[in-house]
Protein backbone atom coordinates (compact mmCIF):
# COMPACT_ATOMS: atom_id res chain seq x y z
CA UNK A 1 0.00 0.00 0.00
CA UNK A 2 1.43 3.66 -0.77
CA UNK A 3 0.68 6.53 0.83
CA UNK A 4 2.25 9.62 1.98
CA UNK A 5 3.99 9.96 4.84
CA UNK A 6 1.87 11.67 6.93
CA UNK A 7 -0.93 9.03 6.14
CA UNK A 8 1.79 6.19 6.26
CA UNK A 9 2.77 7.12 10.14
CA UNK A 10 -0.91 6.79 10.69
CA UNK A 11 -1.43 3.63 9.16
CA UNK A 12 1.58 1.67 10.65
CA UNK A 13 4.27 1.87 13.54
CA UNK A 14 7.00 0.91 11.04
CA UNK A 15 6.19 2.94 7.63
CA UNK A 16 8.71 2.46 5.02
CA UNK A 17 9.82 5.36 3.07
CA UNK A 18 10.73 5.43 -0.71
CA UNK A 19 13.50 7.88 -0.63
CA UNK A 20 15.52 7.11 -3.63
CA UNK A 21 13.48 6.37 -7.40
CA UNK A 22 15.01 6.45 -10.97
CA UNK A 23 14.32 4.52 -14.29
CA UNK A 24 16.35 5.14 -17.21
CA UNK A 25 16.71 3.73 -20.92
CA UNK A 26 19.32 3.07 -23.25
CA UNK A 27 18.11 1.33 -25.96
CA UNK A 28 18.71 -2.62 -25.94
CA UNK A 29 21.40 -5.20 -25.07
CA UNK A 30 22.81 -4.71 -28.53
CA UNK A 31 23.08 -1.57 -29.07
CA UNK A 32 25.14 -1.34 -26.28
CA UNK A 33 28.08 -2.68 -28.27
CA UNK A 34 31.28 -2.03 -26.58
CA UNK A 35 30.01 -0.86 -23.62
CA UNK A 36 28.88 -4.31 -22.48
CA UNK A 37 28.92 -6.01 -20.46
CA UNK A 38 28.09 -2.74 -18.26
CA UNK A 39 24.51 -1.91 -18.92
CA UNK A 40 23.96 1.81 -19.64
CA UNK A 41 20.44 1.94 -18.87
CA UNK A 42 21.68 0.79 -15.06
CA UNK A 43 23.90 2.64 -14.16
CA UNK A 44 22.11 6.03 -15.11
CA UNK A 45 19.04 5.07 -13.41
CA UNK A 46 20.77 4.02 -10.04
CA UNK A 47 23.00 7.23 -9.95
CA UNK A 48 19.77 9.07 -9.77
CA UNK A 49 18.14 6.93 -6.96
CA UNK A 50 21.59 7.93 -4.68
CA UNK A 51 21.49 11.50 -5.65
CA UNK A 52 17.60 11.70 -4.75
CA UNK A 53 18.40 9.91 -1.56
CA UNK A 54 21.54 11.57 -0.91
CA UNK A 55 23.10 8.22 -0.29
CA UNK A 56 25.98 6.01 -1.69
CA UNK A 57 26.51 2.30 -2.46
CA UNK A 58 27.81 1.61 1.15
CA UNK A 59 24.92 3.10 2.68
CA UNK A 60 23.14 0.21 1.61
CA UNK A 61 22.28 -2.46 4.13
CA UNK A 62 20.62 -4.84 1.55
CA UNK A 63 19.49 -5.13 -1.57
CA UNK A 64 17.17 -7.32 -4.31
CA UNK A 65 18.54 -7.04 -7.30
CA UNK A 66 17.87 -8.24 -10.77
CA UNK A 67 19.65 -12.06 -11.11
CA UNK A 68 17.31 -13.25 -14.26
CA UNK A 69 20.71 -15.10 -15.11
CA UNK A 70 23.95 -15.75 -13.47
CA UNK A 71 25.91 -13.25 -15.07
CA UNK A 72 23.33 -10.90 -14.79
CA UNK A 73 23.90 -11.15 -10.79
CA UNK A 74 27.68 -9.70 -11.17
CA UNK A 75 26.95 -7.06 -13.86
CA UNK A 76 24.24 -5.45 -11.76
CA UNK A 77 26.94 -5.85 -8.53
CA UNK A 78 29.16 -3.70 -9.98
CA UNK A 79 26.57 -1.30 -11.66
CA UNK A 80 24.90 -0.88 -8.83
CA UNK A 81 28.57 0.44 -7.36
CA UNK A 82 28.69 -2.71 -4.47
CA UNK A 83 31.82 -3.85 -6.24
CA UNK A 84 34.83 -2.46 -8.83
CA UNK A 85 34.10 -3.77 -12.35
CA UNK A 86 35.72 -6.92 -12.79
CA UNK A 87 35.78 -7.69 -9.34
CA UNK A 88 31.75 -8.88 -8.36
CA UNK A 89 32.76 -12.57 -9.22
CA UNK A 90 35.70 -12.63 -6.91
CA UNK A 91 33.63 -11.24 -4.23
CA UNK A 92 30.73 -13.30 -4.89
CA UNK A 93 33.10 -16.66 -4.49
CA UNK A 94 34.35 -15.09 -1.19
CA UNK A 95 31.14 -14.31 0.24
CA UNK A 96 30.96 -11.21 0.24
CA UNK A 97 27.09 -10.70 -0.80
CA UNK A 98 26.09 -13.34 1.50
CA UNK A 99 23.43 -12.41 4.85
CA UNK A 100 26.03 -10.98 7.02
CA UNK A 101 28.42 -10.16 4.45
CA UNK A 102 29.36 -6.69 2.90
CA UNK A 103 26.31 -6.19 1.22
CA UNK A 104 23.55 -8.81 1.25
CA UNK A 105 22.08 -9.76 -2.16
CA UNK A 106 19.14 -11.31 -2.83
CA UNK A 107 18.16 -13.05 0.50
CA UNK A 108 14.50 -14.47 -0.93
CA UNK A 109 16.59 -16.09 -3.20
CA UNK A 110 16.06 -13.75 -6.31
CA UNK A 111 15.20 -14.43 -9.70
CA UNK A 112 17.27 -17.25 -10.28
CA UNK A 113 15.76 -19.19 -7.67
CA UNK A 114 11.72 -18.18 -8.16
CA UNK A 115 11.27 -17.32 -12.09
CA UNK A 116 10.71 -13.59 -12.87
CA UNK A 117 7.34 -12.84 -13.75
CA UNK A 118 6.64 -9.12 -15.50
CA UNK A 119 5.78 -6.58 -13.20
CA UNK A 120 5.12 -9.21 -10.03
CA UNK A 121 8.92 -9.33 -9.96
CA UNK A 122 9.83 -5.56 -8.84
CA UNK A 123 6.78 -5.84 -6.51
CA UNK A 124 8.18 -8.87 -5.12
CA UNK A 125 11.31 -7.08 -5.02
CA UNK A 126 9.79 -3.91 -2.78
CA UNK A 127 7.61 -6.72 -1.00
CA UNK A 128 11.03 -8.55 0.43
CA UNK A 129 12.50 -5.46 1.24
CA UNK A 130 10.05 -3.53 3.25
CA UNK A 131 10.19 -7.35 5.83
CA UNK A 132 13.83 -7.29 5.91
CA UNK A 133 13.27 -3.55 7.03
CA UNK A 134 10.53 -4.16 9.12
CA UNK A 135 12.80 -7.58 10.98
CA UNK A 136 10.39 -9.87 9.56
CA UNK A 137 12.25 -11.87 7.21
CA UNK A 138 13.07 -14.71 10.08
CA UNK A 139 15.83 -17.20 8.77
CA UNK A 140 16.58 -14.59 6.04
CA UNK A 141 16.76 -11.81 8.00
CA UNK A 142 19.66 -9.60 7.77
CA UNK A 143 20.23 -7.71 10.84
CA UNK A 144 19.55 -4.19 11.44
CA UNK A 145 18.40 -3.82 7.96
CA UNK A 146 17.60 0.02 7.11
CA UNK A 147 18.38 1.12 3.74
CA UNK A 148 17.54 -1.37 1.00
CA UNK A 149 17.58 -1.31 -2.60
CA UNK A 150 15.22 -2.80 -5.63
CA UNK A 151 17.12 -3.19 -9.36
CA UNK A 152 14.27 -4.15 -11.65
CA UNK A 153 14.62 -4.97 -15.37
CA UNK A 154 13.08 -5.51 -18.36
CA UNK A 155 12.93 -4.69 -21.99
CA UNK A 156 16.03 -7.33 -22.38
CA UNK A 157 18.09 -4.59 -20.66
CA UNK A 158 16.95 -1.49 -22.42
CA UNK A 159 14.65 -0.20 -19.06
CA UNK A 160 15.93 -0.51 -15.26
CA UNK A 161 14.20 1.10 -12.24
CA UNK A 162 15.71 1.38 -9.04
CA UNK A 163 13.84 2.02 -5.55
CA UNK A 164 15.89 2.92 -2.30
CA UNK A 165 14.06 2.38 0.47
CA UNK A 166 14.33 3.40 4.15
CA UNK A 167 13.15 2.52 7.41
CA UNK A 168 10.46 5.64 8.49
CA UNK A 169 11.05 4.68 12.06
CA UNK B 1 3.41 6.38 -37.88
CA UNK B 2 4.65 4.08 -40.12
CA UNK B 3 7.97 1.40 -40.16
CA UNK B 4 10.54 3.11 -43.20
CA UNK B 5 11.65 -0.34 -43.16
CA UNK B 6 9.06 -3.50 -41.81
CA UNK B 7 10.20 -6.66 -40.50
CA UNK B 8 8.12 -8.74 -43.40
CA UNK B 9 10.83 -6.94 -45.62
CA UNK B 10 13.77 -7.27 -43.47
CA UNK B 11 12.90 -10.88 -43.49
CA UNK B 12 12.57 -11.81 -47.43
CA UNK B 13 15.40 -9.62 -47.80
CA UNK B 14 17.34 -12.14 -45.09
CA UNK B 15 16.13 -15.23 -47.56
CA UNK B 16 17.92 -13.88 -50.52
CA UNK B 17 21.55 -13.08 -48.33
CA UNK B 18 20.59 -9.50 -48.65
CA UNK B 19 21.24 -7.78 -44.99
CA UNK B 20 19.11 -5.03 -44.94
CA UNK B 21 19.61 -1.70 -42.15
CA UNK B 22 18.56 2.30 -41.22
CA UNK B 23 20.97 4.46 -41.36
CA UNK B 24 19.93 7.55 -39.26
CA UNK B 25 20.27 10.87 -41.53
CA UNK B 26 20.21 12.71 -37.96
CA UNK B 27 23.25 10.72 -36.52
CA UNK B 28 24.63 8.57 -39.63
CA UNK B 29 24.18 5.52 -37.12
CA UNK B 30 22.64 2.07 -38.45
CA UNK B 31 20.26 0.39 -36.61
CA UNK B 32 19.72 -3.40 -37.63
CA UNK B 33 17.15 -5.27 -37.30
CA UNK B 34 14.74 -2.38 -38.02
CA UNK B 35 12.75 -0.50 -35.65
CA UNK B 36 10.55 2.76 -36.42
CA UNK B 37 13.01 5.26 -35.09
CA UNK B 38 17.28 5.12 -34.54
CA UNK B 39 18.50 2.88 -32.02
CA UNK B 40 21.19 5.84 -31.23
CA UNK B 41 19.13 9.22 -30.72
CA UNK B 42 15.49 8.18 -31.76
CA UNK B 43 14.64 10.16 -34.61
CA UNK B 44 12.48 8.53 -37.88
CA UNK B 45 14.45 10.17 -40.16
CA UNK B 46 16.32 7.07 -41.80
CA UNK B 47 17.25 5.74 -44.86
CA UNK B 48 17.23 1.93 -46.03
CA UNK B 49 20.62 0.62 -46.22
CA UNK B 50 21.79 -2.19 -47.62
CA UNK B 51 24.68 -4.05 -45.60
CA UNK B 52 27.77 -6.03 -46.24
CA UNK B 53 27.05 -8.92 -43.79
CA UNK B 54 31.02 -8.78 -42.81
CA UNK B 55 32.20 -8.57 -39.41
CA UNK B 56 33.65 -9.57 -36.29
CA UNK B 57 33.05 -11.62 -33.67
CA UNK B 58 32.64 -10.02 -30.41
CA UNK B 59 31.41 -13.12 -28.48
CA UNK B 60 29.63 -16.11 -28.38
CA UNK B 61 27.89 -18.76 -26.36
CA UNK B 62 27.39 -22.60 -27.38
CA UNK B 63 23.95 -24.04 -26.49
CA UNK B 64 23.03 -27.19 -24.90
CA UNK B 65 19.34 -27.08 -23.87
CA UNK B 66 17.30 -26.00 -26.47
CA UNK B 67 14.13 -24.00 -26.94
CA UNK B 68 10.75 -25.65 -28.32
CA UNK B 69 11.73 -26.14 -31.26
CA UNK B 70 14.85 -26.77 -31.82
CA UNK B 71 15.75 -30.05 -30.92
CA UNK B 72 17.38 -30.73 -33.60
CA UNK B 73 19.66 -27.95 -34.17
CA UNK B 74 21.46 -28.52 -30.86
CA UNK B 75 24.67 -27.90 -29.95
CA UNK B 76 24.76 -24.90 -31.73
CA UNK B 77 27.03 -21.72 -31.96
CA UNK B 78 25.19 -17.85 -30.96
CA UNK B 79 27.48 -15.09 -31.79
CA UNK B 80 27.43 -11.20 -31.84
CA UNK B 81 29.44 -9.85 -34.19
CA UNK B 82 30.45 -6.48 -34.34
CA UNK B 83 29.35 -5.39 -38.80
CA UNK B 84 31.76 -3.64 -40.55
CA UNK B 85 29.15 -0.77 -40.63
CA UNK B 86 29.03 -0.50 -36.71
CA UNK B 87 26.10 -2.10 -35.45
CA UNK B 88 25.95 -5.67 -33.36
CA UNK B 89 24.18 -8.32 -34.60
CA UNK B 90 23.45 -11.38 -33.33
CA UNK B 91 23.79 -14.88 -35.45
CA UNK B 92 24.55 -18.36 -36.27
CA UNK B 93 27.63 -19.73 -36.63
CA UNK B 94 27.92 -22.48 -38.78
CA UNK B 95 31.37 -23.83 -40.41
CA UNK B 96 33.09 -25.17 -37.73
CA UNK B 97 32.29 -28.02 -35.04
CA UNK B 98 30.82 -26.38 -31.46
CA UNK B 99 33.74 -28.11 -29.53
CA UNK B 100 36.19 -26.12 -31.73
CA UNK B 101 34.08 -22.41 -30.40
CA UNK B 102 37.02 -21.53 -27.87
CA UNK B 103 38.29 -17.78 -27.55
CA UNK B 104 40.19 -18.00 -30.03
CA UNK B 105 37.46 -16.80 -32.78
CA UNK B 106 37.05 -13.74 -30.71
CA UNK B 107 38.46 -10.68 -33.03
CA UNK B 108 37.76 -13.70 -36.60
CA UNK B 109 36.30 -12.07 -39.35
CA UNK B 110 32.80 -13.59 -40.10
CA UNK B 111 30.73 -13.02 -43.68
CA UNK B 112 26.97 -13.57 -43.37
CA UNK B 113 24.40 -15.99 -45.06
CA UNK B 114 21.51 -16.81 -43.72
CA UNK B 115 19.25 -19.71 -42.26
CA UNK B 116 15.15 -19.95 -41.92
CA UNK B 117 13.47 -20.85 -38.59
CA UNK B 118 9.93 -22.57 -39.58
CA UNK B 119 8.36 -20.20 -36.96
CA UNK B 120 6.85 -21.68 -33.41
CA UNK B 121 3.62 -20.87 -31.47
CA UNK B 122 5.15 -17.32 -30.37
CA UNK B 123 5.96 -16.20 -33.84
CA UNK B 124 4.60 -14.93 -37.04
CA UNK B 125 5.44 -16.93 -39.32
CA UNK B 126 9.13 -18.14 -40.53
CA UNK B 127 11.95 -16.12 -39.74
CA UNK B 128 15.46 -15.67 -41.36
CA UNK B 129 18.31 -14.95 -39.05
CA UNK B 130 21.77 -14.59 -40.09
CA UNK B 131 24.16 -17.42 -40.20
CA UNK B 132 27.92 -16.43 -40.41
CA UNK B 133 31.10 -18.44 -41.14
CA UNK B 134 34.45 -17.57 -40.59
CA UNK B 135 36.50 -15.97 -43.46
CA UNK B 136 39.10 -18.27 -44.83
Amino acid sequence: MLASEEKAKKLTDKPVYIVGVSQASAGNLLSQKGYLPRLKSRELSVKQAYDMAGLSPKDIDVCELHDCFSIATIIALEGLGFFEFGKAGEAVEKGETKIGGKIAINPSGGLKAKGHPIGATGTAQVYDIVKQLRGESGERQVEGAKIGMTDTLGGDASTVVNLILRRGW
Amino acid sequence: MKHKLDFKDYNEALKQDKLLGLKCKQCGTVTVPPKIACGECGSTNMDIVKLSGNGEIQTFTTVFVPPGGREAEIPYIIVLVQLDEGPWIMGNLTSIDTDKATMDIIGKKVKMGHAVFPGDIYSAGDGARPLFSLEA
